[in-house]
């Protein structure tokens, strides 16, 4: 059985399998999504209309036994910036889908109705059905209610009460192993699929072909090389599975780039309180998981499981830029308040980093004070129940901005700029104003080698070389996202050369292909450019690539540096 | 001279998370990396003041010195 494209249609409430165009063959993850959104998706169309399609599409490499391929990528136009988007994570879908042979999932139109649907995707065939039971409900009922119905197996793509709202900052939730979350976070991609009235896509994977791997001997031979040079690197066999992503806190706090006080500051004062080294105490003390795979397959193990005090679970996939938002941003130095609101958000089905940026902008319009912990909790609460205020919030930072006549409003393209103050880490700055989906710290994580000291050293607080850094950086996550492996192989494959070889050797032992370096670097280049292509009919210009001008007027403490890039200089970024 | 130290990450077990100790002048980083016992290969991120450093820079009185093992996230 060879690969299918499985198109779903809400406006007739029909699907139908079809033959993968020649032009689609070679694609995978987030170089399929952003070529079909491209081809299909007229730019200057409503993200929340019936011309807007939300396509899904699993890596390369999914399905297979490669460590770390279980990442699906999402993409639309998204509702918060109006650019193309592709959003990818963890859980189970992606190597579902993989298992049927289903290269791509388009859903396109939508009903008339204000009805909503649940869709099950079988091997064969797909039913679309009225959904009324669980309207309303929060993502851990959704998937508790789905296993329950299909089986303990069933993958899950869900939208809580917020996508459902169509709120621009609704993510989509994946059912990870153990039956918990993982999200595709950014860009509002939840607020397109409630535009589609779809409140689940459940999948059952029972019965499917699997993948087929051309030579399967070179396959395990590269695949062995490939998890060697992740266990062996010390960021993705060490430091990741030890402390998760939190052990950034007291790396930029010390680096004076940690946004602080809706970034006002470079450094947060309760920095300990809220680390990755006082995370893992604290989930070893009270019996949790301070490890933990988003997907079967993974051997980095960055996140963990975080109880309360009674040992009673809270939350997993407990991330650094999460911690960062309710915390240092919002002057919040209780990790169990921020645990607590991570689950909320992951229930209600908004993108944690863009709420993080909310409640700082909402704590800058004085709606509730920096600090105050229990008023992010009740501030979630609105957003759940849809109040004006909550509907306010939950458009995303930069719509509580306008709301208020605010200007310290942290967004680019829309999007709140996550966890790396650009003023003290330069790199990072050029990644959030030149990325083709708005301020996105993976889309070219600089971090690495303007902090971290991996891949080499560029100087965070020169300008020079950034540029390049970027663009380079921004290249290769666009090829990294199509083979749908999880983006902290970049660590390995920054330092360890074999790692890089391995990934080639893999996809040429999956497709019978003979691909080369510098395939794999043309193939990054064609997304970025295929995007930016869709931003430009969009409406966007150059001028839309700039950060917001407190970067450039008001300096960062500790180290009191300001944004100082000219639009030419960053303009520069597209000259490839 | 006074120095404050502070480490990060699996360098605090079975050493401390921040001390401010005595040290004679021209005290350099290395000195103190090899002090702690850390092999010089295990560091990945030295932070002298907020800015990144080198080991053979010397220090100066009242200088925040931060060790970090190679760490990463995002």
């Amino acid at each position: 059985m060879t690969e299918r494209i499985l198109r779903i249609n809400m406006t007739t409430l029909s699907s139908a399998f079809e033959e993968v165009p020649a032009e689609w063959q070679g694609l995978g993850g987030r170089a399929l999504t952003s070529t079909i959104v491209a081809k299909e998706v007229p730019p200057t169309c409503h993200p929340l209309g019936k011309h807007n399609k939300l396509v899904f599409a699993p890596g390369l490499l999914a399905g297979t036994p490669a460590a770390q391929s279980g990442r699906l990528s999402a993409g639309a136009k998204s509702p918060l910036t109006g650019t193309i988007k592709e959003s990818n994570a963890g859980g189970t879908a992606a190597q579902s889908l993989a298992r049927m042979r289903i290269k791509a999932l388009i859903i396109e139109g939508a009903p008339t109705e204000d009805r909503f649907y649940g869709i099950r995707i079988n091997k064969d065939d797909v039913t679309i059905s009225e959904e009324t039971e669980l309207v309303g409900t929060g993502n851990y009922e959704v998937i508790k209610t789905l296993i329950k119905r299909i089986g303990q197996k069933v993958g899950v793509l869900a939208i809580g009460p917020v996508g459902e709202m169509r709120m621009s900052a609704a993510n989509i939730s994946v059912r990870d192993p153990d039956g918990n979350i993982r999200s595709h976070g950014r860009g509002g991609l939840g607020a397109v699929m409630g535009a589609k009235r779809v409140k689940y896509i459940a999948i059952d994977d029972t019965g499917g072909a699997g993948v087929e791997v051309k030579d399967p001997e070179k396959f395990k031979t590269a695949a062995r090389a490939f998890a060697k040079a992740i266990l062996e690197h010390p960021v993705s066999g060490e430091g990741l599975p030890t402390y998760g992503t939190n052990v950034l806190v007291n790396v930029l706090n010390e680096a004076g780039g940690l946004p602080t006080k809706n970034f006002r500051y470079g450094q947060f004062e309760g920095h300990d309180k809220i680390s990755g080294e006082t995370m893992r105490e604290t989930i070893i003390q009270r019996g949790g998981k301070p490890k933990h795979g988003c997907h079967a397959g993974c051997i980095i193990q960055c996140s963990q499981v975080y109880c309360d005090k009674e040992g009673e679970y809270v939350t997993s996939g407990f991330e650094y830029e999460t911690i960062w938002g309710i915390g240092a941003n919002c002057c919040i130095d209780d990790l169990d308040i921020i645990a607590q609101a991570d689950r909320v958000m992951d229930d209600i089905g908004i993108d944690s980093i863009e709420s993080a940026v909310i409640m700082g902008v909402a704590m800058e319009a004085d709606i509730i004070p920096f600090g105050d912990g229990p008023g992010v909790l009740k501030l979630l609460e609105e957003i759940r129940q849809g109040t004006p205020l909550g509907r306010i919030l939950g458009n995303g930072a930069a719509a509580v901005g306008r709301a208020y006549g605010l200007t310290r409003v942290p967004v680019v393209k829309g999007q709140g700029i996550p966890a790396y103050d650009p003023r003290s880490v330069k790199g990072i700055g050029i990644t959030y104003a030149t990325s083709t989906q708005g301020a996105d710290h993976t889309m070219g994580y600089a971090v690495a080698t303007n902090i971290l000291k991996v891949g080499g050293f560029i100087d965070p607080l020169k300008k020079e070389g950034q540029v390049e850094l970027s663009r380079n950086l921004q290249i290769a996550t666009a090829a990294i996202d199509s083979t749908g492996l999880c983006l902290f192989v970049a660590f390995p494959a920054l330092d360890i050369p074999e790692t890089m070889t391995a990934i080639i050797d893999m996809l040429n032992a999956r497709y019978g292909t003979a691909l080369v370096g510098d395939d794999v670097i043309a193939l990054g280049k064609r997304v970025l450019k295929t995007e930016h292509a869709f931003n430009l009919a969009a409406g966007f210009t150059s001028a839309d690539d700039r950060l917001p001008e407190f970067f450039e007027d008001d300096p960062c403490p500790p180290l009191n540096s300001t944004w100082t890039f000219t639009g030419e200089e960053i303009d520069e970024f597209w000259n490839f | 001279m006074r120095i404050t130290i502070k480490l990060f990450a699996t360098f605090r077990i079975g050493r401390f998370a921040e001390v401010t100790r005595d040290y004679p002048a021209g005290t350099r980083i290395a000195d103190i990396i090899g002090e702690l016992h850390i092999p010089e290969k295990e560091v990945g991120m030295i932070m002298l003041n907020n800015r990144h450093a080198e080991p053979d820079q010397e220090l100066h009185d009242g200088d925040s010195l931060a060790l970090f093992p190679l760490v990463g996230g995002g």
